[in-house]
């Protein structure tokens, strides 16, 4: 292989500074003594000391957590069903109009979903709560998880499900013991990702929210409208901190996983 | 139809109409309405217990008042309007900084791809909220870009540029560049370079090859990426309300300050209507992209 010109070289060093200096600079600043966001007062983690203090944030990300574990939960056996249905789900009456159902909150604007949702649980429910925000965020969630799992779904060979129900495997039998192992990963990685949309939603949240459900990112929204500042900057960095362990972990694994394999097919042959 | 397959395509399918496709029932409804003091704000309510009387009676008491509103109040349509414009303009300043990265990726050695390619979904994982906040201290009046700017003499006085439509743009592309560059590599890696090398054979130059072979095998890609980036950013909510000023005019921000300042949630419906009009078309559009590509794919 070839090395990278000096145009693609330069091109991806301005790309990736544009995608990361931000975050370096408000990590940068978390850690910056004076409440003034842009002047330099000394190295200090005493934003990071307050922070944990603060009631209001704290209660906020228990919140947040326990909606994104049940929305995590509840997308991902929603979106895999969704999945499984959309390619192995032969005809069926209202197929078109459910795989349009099935894309369309992927590119449906967060306000749009947000109201329409309100409207629906102020004639179901009457009031508001994290139970109609776990609802709000399942129904958008599971898009991504059916795409994520429809994905794998099309790549993987389909001649194994038929050699096990030749084999005399009933379809839920074969769905759970050939199956579901082969699409796991995809299912995984479907639930991280609801769980990290649903931690990440802040417009939806806003809208089917009532009292004592307020969510990190409502309650990062109304403090930051005022301006910068340095205690929104620690929990950033933190959240940030959390996301990268976590995706360079996954990456890792999958990485250790990839050489093993490429390990066993050299002992085969 | 046995009963195992009704219930595994039941389940999400009902899921989908009661959460999906009813609520769209209703803000249409709503939208239809007028706006009442009352517990829910607005009138008539359906009361089924009228049987088909109270049906008839309720229909003929839906107009289109809140759309008559729409077009002749100008603070609508221009919302309108400038989202189009904002959203043109941010999808194209997305595409103009992703393509060439893009292009880099693919051609970068195999054993750097995996690597430059966690480093653009990483920002995707990290919080939408935080990574459009995190410009707030950057393009601010006493922020880090002005900082470094006086600081090297470029400038003497600070540039405003936070609460300007520019750091709107600035936001969008920033946020939106991993939906670009995504869709736009996975159809440059697949390109064939032999086909380039056969166009450089055939007496073309390296920029002319580029021109007639890469650019028009990367359309799928382009298509996707656009879209994913025009859709979202036609509603975009946070972006115009944390880093646009009072004069950027987003129908997303229209949308929440009706129903959260004004309370008025008829008009809020007969808005989110007409948003969901303009964008039905890219929508459909789009699912057919995918669709060709699904198939084209097998």
């Amino acid at each position: 292989m070839k090395k990278l010109s000096w145009f693609n070289l330069t091109t991806l060093t301005l790309g990736f500074a544009f995608l990361y200096i931000p975050m370096i600079v408000l990590i940068v600043y978390s850690f910056n003594g004076g409440r003034l966001v842009t002047v330099w007062a000394g190295f200090s983690t005493k934003w990071y000391g307050t922070l944990f203090h603060n009631e209001a944030f704290l209660d906020a990300a228990w919140v947040t957590i326990r909606v994104a574990v049940a929305t995590a939960t509840l997308a991902t056996i929603l979106g895999t069903l969704a999945g499984y249905v959309l390619v192995r789900g032969g005809r069926f009456w209202g197929r078109t109009l459910f795989s349009g159902m099935a894309y369309a909150p992927l590119v449906m604007p967060d306000v749009i979903l947000g109201l329409s949702l309100l409207l629906l649980f102020k004639v179901m429910f009457g009031s508001m709560g994290m139970t109609t925000i776990i609802l709000a965020h399942t129904t958008f969630a599971m898009c991504y998880v059916s795409v994520v799992v429809s994905s794998r779904l099309l790549s993987f060979d389909k001649s194994l499900e038929e050699a096990a129900s030749d084999l005399g495997a009933t379809p839920f039998d074969t769905f759970m013991s050939v199956t579901l192992p082969i699409i796991f990963p995809a299912v995984l990685s479907g639930w991280l990702l609801a769980f990290t949309l649903s931690l990440d939603d802040l417009v939806i949240a806003s809208f089917v929210t009532g009292p004592g459900a307020t969510t990190l990112p409502i309650k990062i929204y109304s403090a930051v409208r005022l301006g910068v500042s340095p205690e929104i900057n620690a929990l950033s960095t933190i959240m940030i901190g959390i996301v990268t362990v976590g995706v360079l972990t996954a990456s890792l694994i999958n990485k250790r996983k990839v050489v093993q394999r490429l390990k066993d097919e050299k002992t085969a042959n | 139809m046995n009963l195992r397959r009704l219930i595994v395509i039941g389940i999400p399918f009902t899921w989908l109409l009661l959460f999906f496709l009813v609520p769209f029932a209703i803000v249409i409804k709503i939208s239809l309405s007028d706006p009442a003091i009352a517990i829910p704000p607005y009138s008539p309510t359906l009361e089924l217990s009228g049987g088909w009387a109270g049906l008839k009676a309720f229909f003929s008491q839906l107009d289109f008042e809140n759309f008559t509103f729409l077009t002749l109040d100008p603070l609508y349509y221009t919302a309108y309007l400038s989202s189009l414009k904002i959203a043109t303009i941010s999808t194209l300043l997305t595409l103009g900084v992703a393509f060439p990265m893009a292009y880099g990726m693919a051609r970068a050695p195999e054993e750097w791809r995996a690597t430059l390619m966690m480093l653009v979904i990483l920002p995707f994982w990290t919080s939408f909220l935080i990574r459009v906040y995190s410009w707030m201290g950057i393009l601010g009046k006493e922020g880090f870009l002005n900082m470094i700017l006086l600081w090297l003499g470029i400038i003497d006085e600070p540039l405003t540029i936070l609460n300007t439509n520019t750091a709107v743009y600035i936001g969008i592309v920033y946020t939106y560049l991993p939906f670009m560059i995504l869709p736009i590599y996975s159809t440059l890696e697949k390109l064939d370079l032999s086909l380039i090398e056969a166009a450089e054979d055939l007496g073309c130059t390296r920029t002319s090859a580029f021109w007639l072979v890469t650019v028009p095998l990367s359309v799928p890609g382009v298509v996707a990426g656009c879209f994913l980036v025009f859709i979202p950013a036609l509603g975009e909510f946070v972006i115009p309300s944390l880093l646009g000023g009072s004069d950027t005019l987003m129908i997303g921000k229209v949308l929440w300050e009706e129903f959260f300042s004004n309370r008025d949630w008829p008009v809020a419906s007969a808005v989110a209507v007409i948003l969901l009009a303009i964008l039905i078309i890219p929508i459909i559009l789009f699912q057919r992209n995918q669709q060709k590509q699904l198939e084209g794919d097998q």
